[in-house]
C-alpha cells in the first residue's frame, strides 16, 4: 500500500482552503494549472509505460481536476476518514488519469507514477484499493462503478451522514445495463447524495458511441429514470464547479459532461486510435508542447 | 539438411486470432448463416476483415455483455450461426449465466469465442486477466470448452464446431505461438493429442498441458529427455468433455500427472485431470497453475512469476518423479 506524501497533501489542504472563499476566477485558474500538470504526468507515464488510455485519460482530467481542486471533502493525510466524501472512477481504464490526480493531492508520492504498470507495482494498468490510497473499489470491467457508488450512498443515508457519493462512467460504459439497474436503484431509493458524471466524449474503443449503439436521446433517458440532469460543457470549469453541486430537487444527480477525447492535443483530439495508442517521441514532444502552451 | 548437432533455430511462431478471423470469414464465405457478434471489440476480436466483407452480418452490440450472449442465443434459435466473440474474462464472467441458460441448457448452437484468455493482457490486471473462464464454463453440464494450442489446432476447432451443433466456449491465446502438433492433425471433440516421449523403457511422467502451456511442455520434455526422464507430453484439447481414456492410460502407464494451464488451478485443467484420476486410478500429481490474483507485471513476468515455464514444469515433474519412489 502506498502512503501518503505529507508535504504535498498539506500543501493540497491549505491550497483547498484557501480557494474555499477565492473569487471563482482564481479557481478556475488554479483548476487550469492542476489540470496541465496532471496532463503532462499522464503523458510521461504512458510514454515510459507504452502502455495506457490516453484519450480517456485526457477527457475526464477537467472532472478529476473539479472534484480534487474543489469539490470532494478527502484528506489525502486521513484518506480511509469514515466521512470522507466518496470518488469512484468507474471507467478504469483511465487509472492513468486518476493516479496523476492522486499524486499531486499527496495520497502518494509523485516519484510513484514512475512505476506505473511496472512488474510489481501497486500503479496497475486499473485502479486497485488495496494498494492505491484514494480509490474506493477496483475497476476495470465497465459498468461496475455506479452500482457500487449508489451500495456507498445508501451506507451514508442509513448512517444519517451528509458525505457525498461521485462517479465517473464513460458514455460507451453506458451500454452496460448494470448502470440502468443501478439508476434505477438510486432514483428509487431516492439518493440525492449522488452524482453521477458521465464523460461524454463520444467516442468509445473502436467508433463513436452513436455509431456502435445509440445513447442519444440521452438526457431524456436518463431524466425519465428520475435524474435531475445537468447537460454542460466538460471541459468549462465554471460549468463543472456548478454541476457538481449538490441535487436541487431532492433526486440524484446526473451531470453530463460533453468532452472531447485526447483533449488538449490536437492530433489526439476526437481520434477513436487515441483510445489506447501510445505516442511516439515526437508526438510526446509536440503534445508537451501543445499542453503548456495552452 | 542439416546435421544433429546444429542448435535448431528458434521455432517460428503463429498468431491464433489471425488464424481465427481467417478461417471465420472463409466459413461464411461457405455458409451464409454465419454471423459475428461483437462487443465494440471489432479490432481487439479481429473482426476488422470480417466486417468488410460481411457488414451485414457483424453485429456490434457495444459493451454489453449480457446482451451479446442473449442476442447470439437468439440469432442461432433464429437460424443463424453465431460466432460471439468478447476479450475473455468479460464474455465468461459478465455472461455467465446466458451462457448457462441461453446457451448450455437451451442445447443453442452458439460458439462463444473468449479472446486474449490467461495473463494475456499482462499489466491491464486481474479484472481483465481470464484465469476463471475454464473453471465456470466447464462447470456448466454440457458446454464443449476447447482450448486450441497453435494456429491449424484453432482452424480445425472453430471448423469442428460449425458443424456439429451445440453450445462451445472456444478459449482462443492472444499471443502467437510455435506449431505444436503434428501437421494434418484435426479436431476431434473430446480427443487430445499425444505429442513426445517414446522411449525404449516407456515413459517416465505425464505432461497435460493446454494453450500457451504446451510449447513449454514440450521444452520441458526436451530437457528431462537429456537427463534420461522420458515424458508423455498431451495437448489437452478439449477441457469438457475432457479426453477420459487418454488420463486414465497416462496414470495406468506412467508415475505420475503434472498439469499445465495459464489459468487458475481451482476448478480448471488440472481439477478435471485431478478428480478423474483421484477416482480411479491414483498416482502424484502436481497442478501448475494460479493461486491467486496477480500483481502488476507483463505476461512473460507473471508466467515466470507463477513458475509456468519450462523450468517451472520439469521441476514439477522431478517432484512428481521423487514423490512416486524410484
Ligand atoms: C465489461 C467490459 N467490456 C469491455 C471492456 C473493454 N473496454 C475497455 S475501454 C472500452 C471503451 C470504453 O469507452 P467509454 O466508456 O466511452 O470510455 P472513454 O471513451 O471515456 O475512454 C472498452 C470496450 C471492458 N473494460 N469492460
Amino acid at each position: 500500500m502506498l502512503t501518503t506524501d505529507r508535504a504535498t497533501a498539506e500543501k493540497y489542504l491549505a491550497t483547498r482552503k484557501e480557494l474555499a472563499d477565492a473569487p471563482v476566477e482564481d479557481v478556475i485558474a488554479a483548476l487550469t494549472a492542476m489540470a496541465t500538470q496532471i496532463r503532462l504526468w499522464d503523458l510521461e507515464m504512458i510514454n515510459r509505460a507504452k502502455l495506457g488510455h490516453i484519450g480517456g485519460d485526457f477527457s475526464v482530467t477537467d472532472i478529476l481536476t473539479t472534484l480534487y481542486g474543489a469539490v470532494l471533502n478527502v484528506d489525502p493525510t486521513n484518506p480511509t476518514d469514515p466521512e470522507r466524501d466518496r470518488f469512484i472512477l468507474s471507467k478504469g481504464h483511465t487509472a492513468g488519469a486518476l493516479y496523476s490526480t492522486l499524486a499531486y493531492c499527496g495520497f502518494f508520492p509523485q516519484a510513484e507514477l514512475a512505476t506505473f504498470a511496472q512488474a510489481l507495482s501497486p500503479l496497475n494498468g486499473h485502479p486497485n484499493r488495496t494498494k492505491v490510497p484514494g480509490v474506493e473499489t477496483n475497476t476495470g470491467p465497465l459498468g461496475h462503478g455506479f452500482p457500487v457508488a449508489v451500495g456507498h450512498a445508501l451506507a451514508a443515508k442509513l448512517q444519517g451522514s451528509p458525505r457525498r457519493t461521485f462517479v465517473v462512467m464513460g458514455d460507451g460504459e453506458m451500454q452496460e445495463g448494470s448502470n440502468w439497474e443501478a439508476a434505477m436503484t438510486a432514483a428509487h431509493y431516492e439518493l440525492s447524495s449522488v452524482t453521477a458524471i458521465i464523460d461524454r466524449n463520444r467516442l468509445q474503443q473502436g467508433a463513436g458511441t452513436e455509431d456502435t449503439k445509440t445513447l442519444e436521446p440521452f438526457p431524456d433517458k436518463l431524466a425519465s429514470f428520475g435524474f435531475e440532469v445537468r447537460d454542460i460543457p466538460g471541459h468549462d470549469f465554471a460549468a463543472l464547479l456548478l454541476a457538481t453541486q449538490p441535487s436541487t430537487t431532492g433526486k440524484p444527480v446526473a451531470v453530463i459532461a460533453n468532452t472531447v477525447k485526447g483533449k488538449g492535443v490536437s492530433f489526439m483530439e476526437n481520434r477513436v486510435e487515441w483510445h489506447h495508442k501510445v505516442p511516439s517521441d515526437e508526438q510526446v514532444t509536440q503534445a508537451v508542447q501543445e499542453l503548456t502552451n495552452a | 539438411m542439416s546435421t544433429p548437432t546444429e542448435t535448431p533455430p528458434a521455432a517460428p511462431t503463429f498468431d491464433c486470432r489471425k488464424a481465427f478471423a481467417e478461417e471465420i470469414i472463409a466459413l461464411a464465405q461457405e455458409d451464409p448463416r454465419i454471423v459475428a457478434v461483437c462487443n465494440d471489440s471489432v479490432g481487439s476480436s479481429n473482426l476488422t476483415g470480417f466486417r468488410d466483407a460481411f457488414p451485414d452480418r457483424l453485429i456490434n452490440v457495444g459493451i454489453a455483455e449480457q446482451d451479446l450472449v442473449g442476442v447470439g442465443a437468439g440469432l442461432a434459435n433464429g437460424g443463424m450461426i453465431p460466432f460471439v466473440s468478447a476479450a475473455a474474462p468479460f464474455l465468461t464472467g459478465r455472461a455467465l449465466e446466458q451462457i448457462k441458460a441461453d446457451v448450455a441448457y437451451s442445447a443453442t448452437h452458439v460458439l462463444l469465442c473468449g479472446q486474449s484468455p490467461g495473463m494475456a493482457y499482462g499489466e491491464l490486471g486481474p479484472t481483465h486477466h481470464s484465469i476463471e473462464d475454464l473453471s465456470w464454463t466447464r462447470a456448466i453440464p454440457g458446454l464443449r470448452v476447447l482450448v486450441p494450442a497453435d494456429p491449424q489446432e484453432t482452424r480445425a476447432a472453430v471448423r469442428y464446431a460449425v458443424g456439429n451443433p451445440g453450445g462451445y466456449y472456444i478459449r482462443i491465446p492472444r499471443h502467437a505461438v510455435p506449431a505444436v502438433n503434428p501437421e494434418g492433425t484435426g479436431f476431434e471433440l473430446g480427443r487430445s493429442v499425444r505429442l513426445a516421449g517414446h522411449s525404449p523403457g516407456g515413459e517416465d511422467v505425464t505432461v497435460i498441458a493446454i494453450g500457451t502451456l504446451v510449447s513449454r511442455a514440450l521444452a520441458a520434455a526436451e530437457t528431462l529427455r537429456a537427463e534420461g526422464i522420458s515424458v508423455r507430453v498431451i495437448n489437452m484439447s478439449t477441457v469438457s468433455p475432457l479426453d477420459a481414456d487418454a488420463v486414465l492410460a497416462a496414470a495406468r502407464e506412467t508415475r505420475g500427472i503434472v498439469t499445465a494451464e495459464e489459468a487458475i488451478v481451482s476448478g480448471g485443467l488440472g481439477a478435471a485431470v485431478a478428480s478423474l484420476v483421484v477416482q480411479n486410478q491414483p498416482v502424484p500429481m502436481r497442478l501448475l497453475g494460479l493461486t491467486e490474483f496477480a500483481p502488476t507485471g507483463s505476461t512473460d513476468f507473471l508466467l515466470e512469476h507463477f513458475g509456468l515455464t519450462a523450468d517451472g514444469i520439469v521441476a514439477a515433474v522431478r517432484e512428481v518423479l521423487g514423490h512416486g519412489g524410484a
